[in-house]
């Protein structure tokens, strides 16, 4: 508690005395006296503001009402209900106060990233620096237990770095000379020296805190339908307030106190407060919490769309697969499978293609390389060489074609790599990508999340494809597709759609689709300025947590407006007809405004 | 050009709605929000006009909620 606050617990614990005391009290004009008291010791600050309010021309601000509401109370001889309301206005107050604290608290722990210091070295000595003040190609060391400041690269010692704050991923990652180094990760045991890529304001961390402290400026619908209500709503309330006293005070003019009550109440629940925090306040929550789960999400209006979309398109290579070659399948015609894999890989010994990686990752004997001569690339068809003294052709049917053999027919999954000499093919070799761990149980959390049409978009054959499809779960596919291709597949989509890439070449994908995903995106600026949602490391996973924590957040907000918008409702209702109480009246301000940031609190826990 | 300052006692929600709007009629104001929960201001105006912006910024607060004070970014 502030000591703001501590100083408004010791004033409503004296006013509530002063009352109990008023109450036992039997002389008439002590206890009036008494009541008096306690009222000032309660409201003076609220009346104060109040007509320093008036005179600069603020009429509908929440002090004035609760000025007009409890003088209004004394002049037609209810005080202590004067007193009482004062009382629940103010101790509401400092629940929200303390509740606004709280939750104002949780969402700066979630964004807890940002580094304070940096240890530059200076004359042989360490000192601390303003990560600010770093400049690009300083060097900068990072003890066991800091947070790097900022983004580079490592140049001596080794150590295992904590990316939790930033990619939700719990399990660290061991760093070593020449590796880089992201800011707002946590060195966990070794010292690091580190060369500064970039200035702070460039770096990963502050970029990240820039976006969603960002987030809030792109408001979703309910937002804006709330700050539109909230203009209309106290102004509206005000003059039903008025013409409530009025109009029956001019047929009955003895009903004049009744009715004057009556509008009191009215002024107190007339305040749109409750309403403009909760909502804001639920979806800040939302992108909060997301971003802890290493879940960047770009705005408000991004996490209201993400709840509703219902078709999902992926990209297949990096997204839903790994995006890393491996060999699946050996075929041999006539020598033994081993020596055909050496004959394959001393022939890609040279070449840095991933199909060669894969294939040089597959083969473990040692090659040497006094043995392959004559070793060239054949654009578009392969590769060849001579190898111990034969000559050893590796490339796909177009080279088998150049070479005058027969292709056979083969249906497999993925490339198939044919190895040959001049005349005859002595094998193939199939390679192919492989899926993530986690797409298949994606694709079946998705449809469980209510995701009905799942596309899946690739430039690969039609067979690779719908295996791939197969595999997963999801519900169509386009094949061959060239990139420009692509972004013509996602305008053939009428519904609202994300799209999820791996950020890398698919930016105008991203850019296309209602909620662009990009995966991955940890380190990639292309990445994470062309998508809506950043993911920030490779786990498809990630994706129904995204949807499930925007579901939360709809339903939140959808909850606090309904409740807030209900209850006032109910109140003015009650106490035009002369049902309500001064009490109902300021529950229906302050209490409900409690009761919505406790709601949008919710979302800050799991 | 873009500052960011820290809001303390930012208590009401409503008021920071209407001090935002006030605040971006200040002459030369391009553009002002108030973040309620990150209690910060971010002003974009340009460099010359700043401090003034910025001094009539807190008359403003200041009239909506006696105890808000605009401090450094």
């Amino acid at each position: 508690m502030s000591n703001k606050q501590i100083k408004a617990l010791i004033r409503i614990i004296i006013t509530a005395m002063l009352m109990i005391t008023a109450f036992l009290c039997r002389i008439f004009i002590v206890k009036y006296l008494l009541f008096i008291i306690a009222f000032i010791i309660i409201g003076y600050d609220v009346i104060i503001s109040a007509f320093r309010n008036l005179f600069r021309g603020h009429v509908l601000d929440e002090n004035f009402l609760m000025s007009i509401a409890t003088i209004g109370a004394f002049a037609i001889d209810e005080y202590t209900e004067a007193v009482f309301v004062m009382l629940f206005f103010k101790i509401g107050e400092l629940f929200e106060g303390y509740a606004v604290g709280k939750s104002r608290k949780s969402i700066s722990q979630l964004m807890e990233i940002r580094p304070d210091i940096a240890n530059i070295e200076k004359d042989g000595k360490i000192i601390e620096v303003d990560p600010q003040d770093v400049k690009k190609g300083d060097i900068i060391i990072v003890k066991p237990g800091e947070k790097i400041p900022l983004d580079g690269t490592v140049i001596e010692g080794t150590s295992s770095v904590n990316t939790t704050a930033l990619t939700g991923e719990a399990l660290p990652q061991d760093v070593q000379i020449g590796d880089d180094v992201i800011s707002g990760c946590i060195n966990i045991n070794g010292v690091l020296k580190i060369k500064v890529s970039c200035e702070f304001e460039e770096s990963t961390v502050a970029k990240i805190l820039e976006l969603v402290e960002n987030s809030v400026d792109n408001k979703s619908q309910s937002e804006k339908f709330i700050t539109r209500f909230s203009k209309y709503y106290t102004p509206i309330v005000v003059v039903l307030a008025i013409l409530l006293t009025a109009i029956p005070t001019v047929f009955h003019p003895e009903s004049f106190s009744e009715n004057l009550r009556r509008s009191l109440m009215f002024l107190v629940v007339s305040c749109p407060c409750a309403l403009v925090i909760s909502v804001p306040l639920a979806f800040f929550g939302g992108i909060g919490f997301a971003s802890k789960q290493g879940i960047l999400i770009k705005g408000s209006n991004y996490l209201e769309t993400l709840a509703k979309c219902k078709t999902f398109v992926f990209d297949k290579t990096g997204t839903l697969t790994k995006g890393n070659f491996t060999v699946q399948k050996i075929v041999t015609f006539s020598a033994d499978e081993n020596e055909l894999l050496e004959n394959a890989c001393a022939a890609e010994y040279f070449s840095e293609h991933p199909i060669a990686l894969s294939i040089k990752e597959k083969c473990k004997k040692q090659i040497d390389e006094r043995e392959i001569k004559n070793a060239e690339e054949i654009p578009g068809k392969g590769v060849s060489a001579i190898i111990k003294g034969k000559k050893v052709f590796v490339g796909n049917d177009k080279l088998l074609k150049t070479l005058g053999i027969n292709t056979p027919e083969i249906h497999e999954i993925g490339t198939v790599l044919f190895v040959s000499d001049e005349k005859e093919l002595l094998g193939y070799i199939v390679i192919s990508d492989t899926i993530k761990d986690d797409a298949k149980d994606t694709v079946a959390k998705l449809k469980s999340l209510g995701i009905k049409d799942i596309k899946m978009l690739t430039g690969d054959k039609k067979s690779t494809a719908e295996y791939f499809s197969k595999e997963t779960g999801i519900t169509s596919y386009e094949a061959q597709l060239l990139p420009q291709e692509k972004v013509k597949a996602l305008d053939r989509i009428d519904d609202c759609f994300c799209f999820v890439g791996d950020g890398i070449n698919d930016a105008p994908s991203l850019k296309k689709a209602d909620i662009g995903i990009a995966m991955g995106a940890l380190g990639s600026d292309a990445a994470i300025e062309a998508a809506d949602v950043v993911i920030m490391d490779d786990k498809l996973s990630k994706i129904p947590e995204a949807i499930t924590i925007s579901q939360k957040t709809l339903k939140i907000a959808k909850q606090n407006i309904i409740f807030a918008l209900a209850i006032k409702f109910i109140v003015l209702v009650l106490s035009a007809s002369g049902l309500g109480t001064m009490f109902l009246a300021v529950f229906a301000d302050v209490g409900v405004s409690v009761i919505a940031i406790l709601n949008a609190m919710r979302m800050l826990k799991k | 050009m873009k500052k960011t300052y820290r809001m303390q006692n930012l208590d009401c929600a409503d008021c920071a709605a209407k001090m935002e709007n006030k605040i971006n009629e200040i002459d030369g104001v391009t553009s002002a929000k108030i973040s309620f929960i990150m209690q910060k201001l971010t002003i974009e105006a340009d460099e010359n006009d700043i401090e003034r912006i910025i001094r009539e910024a807190q008359k403003i607060c200041k009239k909506f909620e006696p105890d808000c004070k605009i401090i450094g970014g």
